[in-house]
């Protein structure tokens, strides 16, 4: 972690001091979780205090947080059915429950700013509410309209006060939120044209789920923090 | 017959100037624009999950399709993700021969915008001009990955193997005779550095031409001079990048200002704009194109003194030499464990970004400690600049929404993604 990143991180810690809390990364990139409640007012303050002067908003993204860290490797018996034999595949269900986890959806937020040279990364969990809920920062960094219109798609996150929520990239009169972790990836229908009506229709996928690489995760020590520092050391 | 004040027209998607699949639902009153509306998304292939069902080095070919007209800068934002979770260093020639793609990509991109640009706008001849230097760099990437646009070259911990000692030379056919062929091949007799410094050599002469043609002509700066005019406030403000934030004279370049790779060791300026118009953004790309050119003649001269290695030494992450291969245990299972089950990225989130030819592009991955990535997301510059399409054209002409869409440089393969 460089040192100008240093002094950012005790500017944010001295302004916002327990509103702002560090995670700790690897990257040597600076990254801030804060309530959603907070959100509008410290955004604010970044962009106009000169201190921080974070003119432009390069990112929001939507990111589901379900299922982070589970693999799906889990070989009992052999099949015929090649890798997919050892992912078991839980039915699809629509989110129809009224709380998701409090850490299920969070929004992601990359700030740069160009008189400091320096980038920041805010996430900050929707919370339990379904649909879930985020204050839009349209008002703050215009150019946030589109990416939280792409995170409403995607994820179905509601923002508040944005002027114009509407779907972008899916397609007109479609269902769901596609990047959700229980959406499949095939998707649950597909469109043809239909000869005998005339037109094109859509009708339940007719492909099978397939898993051509089963998703591992495996401790690997080279990465591990205590070699680390004796190989530097 | 009532007389309509304002209605509302429907612009592509099929349609030749909007540059693929962009529908424009326009208001109109007379022929002035009210207001634009852009519907996207026709072409979204869902990259970003599709990369989260994947081993990470089984993405590095979707990345070329994302920009379709420049593909290996999106590789490498994509690979520079993976390499800061992973902490691995990339040898020095490695770092050259990227930035020397990403340059003959930068010039491969605004040939393409500056043909397609003229050709909506009514210089038809541009388009013919441009791709005959395209052409050429088409080879380049032929030389080095084995096609002509996704190349897939660049790898997390280097390039996939080194520049080879020769180039692809046009074959015989009825079509040409002996004399023809020798002269195509001129410049193909050596190796692809010796191509590419004879490119250097001409090109500058080739931009020479393109300005004879558009800088003074008084058509073209008919159609760009006071359109879509945006000032530096309003360009921060909606997130540009890359030249639509330099043309309206924010001096930001990530090649000067974040470099990544060996840009800090190489001599090269960034042109400014000044008025923030459609003709400023043309200059500024323009001057770009001599830009590229010098860096590439940099690493030309620097990549044939320095032979090494292309790609990092750890078999964990890059593969063995097929030789090695051949009788080497141990190279055998890393091979295999590499191509099947691709290999564990420590826990973490990481953000890369590059200097694209039309500006930022970021890879925003998140690693739970698999082999798949957890997240990927990928920030399209065209995407911010394609938001800010109604406040752009607002009180233009209708013939004027083609010179912005020009002028914003929209690919729908990295729009849509």
């Amino acid at each position: 972690m460089s040192e100008r990143y240093e002094t950012l991180a005790a500017r944010i810690e001295e302004r916002f001091g327990e509103q702002m809390r560090r995670v700790p990364s690897s990257c040597g990139e600076l990254t801030y979780e804060l309530d959603k409640e907070d959100l509008h007012d410290i955004a604010t303050a970044l962009r106009n205090e000169a201190d921080f002067g974070f003119e432009m908003l390069m990112d929001v993204c939507g990111v589901d947080y379900l299922g982070y860290g589970s693999d799906e490797w889990n070989t009992n018996d052999a099949t015929d059915s090649g890798f997919s034999r050892g992912v078991e595949r839980e039915p699809v269900i629509l989110d129809e429950s009224d709380e998701f986890d409090a850490r299920r959806f969070a929004v992601v937020y990359h700030l740069l700013s160009l008189q400091h040279n320096q980038r920041l990364r805010l996430r900050v969990f929707t919370g339990v509410s379904n649909p879930p809920i985020m204050t839009s920062v349209v008002d703050i960094w215009n150019g946030a309209n589109w990416f939280e219109r792409e995170a409403f798609d995607l994820y179905g996150i509601l923002f508040e006060g944005h002027p114009d929520l509407r779907r972008i990239l899916t397609d007109y009169g479609f269902i769901g939120h596609p990047f959700r972790k229980d959406f499949p990836l095939i998707g649950n229908v597909e469109v043809r044209y239909d000869a005998d009506q005339g037109r094109v229709i859509y009708q339940p996928v007719s492909i099978e789920p397939r898993t051509l690489v089963p998703r591992v995760i495996r401790e690997d020590n080279r990465y591990s923090a205590d070699l680390k520092d004796q190989v530097d050391g | 017959m009532a007389e309509i004040q304002s209605y509302t027209m429907n612009f592509g998607p099929q349609h030749p100037a909007a540059h693929g699949v962009l529908r424009l639902v326009l208001e109109i009153e007379g022929e002035v624009i009210q207001k634009a509306d852009p519907h996207i998304g026709l072409l979204h292939r869902a990259t970003e999950k599709l990369a989260e069902s994947k081993p990470y080095s089984q993405s590095i070919g979707y990345m070329d399709r994302l920009d379709y007209v420049s593909m290996m800068c999106n590789e490498h934002a994509y690979v520079m993700a993976i390499e800061k979770l992973l902490g691995i260093e990339v040898p020095e020639r490695a770092q050259y021969i990227r930035v020397m793609f990403d340059e003959i990509t930068r010039i491969l991109n605004h040939l393409m915008w500056l043909g397609a640009h003229g050709l909506d706008i009514g210089a038809m001849t541009m388009f013919l001009y441009c791709f005959r230097e395209r052409e050429d760099l088409m080879d380049c990437y032929e030389a080095v990955s084995g096609t002509r646009m996704h190349a897939t070259y660049y790898r997390p911990g280097g390039v996939y193997r080194d520049l080879p000692d020769s180039m692809p030379k046009y074959q015989e056919s009825r079509f040409r005779n002996e004399q023809e062929l020798k002269r195509m091949n001129a410049a193909r007799e050596g190796s692809v550095l010796d191509f590419i410094e004879a490119f250097t050599d001409r090109f500058p002469g080739c931009v020479d031409e393109y300005e004879t043609l558009l800088t003074d002509n008084r058509i073209w700066k008919q159609r760009t001079v006071n359109i879509g005019v945006v000032t530096p406030d309003r360009a921060k403000q909606l997130g540009f990048s890359g030249p639509m934030l330099r043309g309206s004279g924010v001096e930001w370049d990530l090649r000067k200002k974040q470099p990544y790779d060996v840009y800090d060791r190489l001599d090269f300026d960034i042109p400014v704009g000044v008025n923030g118009d459609c003709y400023d953004r043309y200059l500024v790309r323009i001057e770009e194109l001599r830009q590229s050119n010098r860096i590439i003649r940099q690493c030309v001269d620097w990549l044939r003194d320095n032979p090494g290695p292309v790609i990092a030494d750890d078999h964990k992450i890059t593969p063995p030499r097929r030789v090695e291969m051949k009788d080497d245990m141990e190279s055998l299972i890393h091979h295999f464990k590499l191509f099947t089950e691709g290999y564990c990225v420590p826990e973490g989130e990481a953000y890369a970004a590059v200097e694209h030819p039309k500006g930022e592009f970021g890879i925003y991955m998140i690693s739970d400690g698999a082999n798949k990535p957890y997240r990927v997301k990928i920030r399209a510059p065209g995407f911010a600049h394609l938001s800010a399409m109604s406040e752009m054209v607002q009180g233009h002409m209708l013939a004027d929404v083609v010179a912005v869409i020009g002028t914003q440089d929209i690919v729908f393969g990295e729009v849509d993604r």
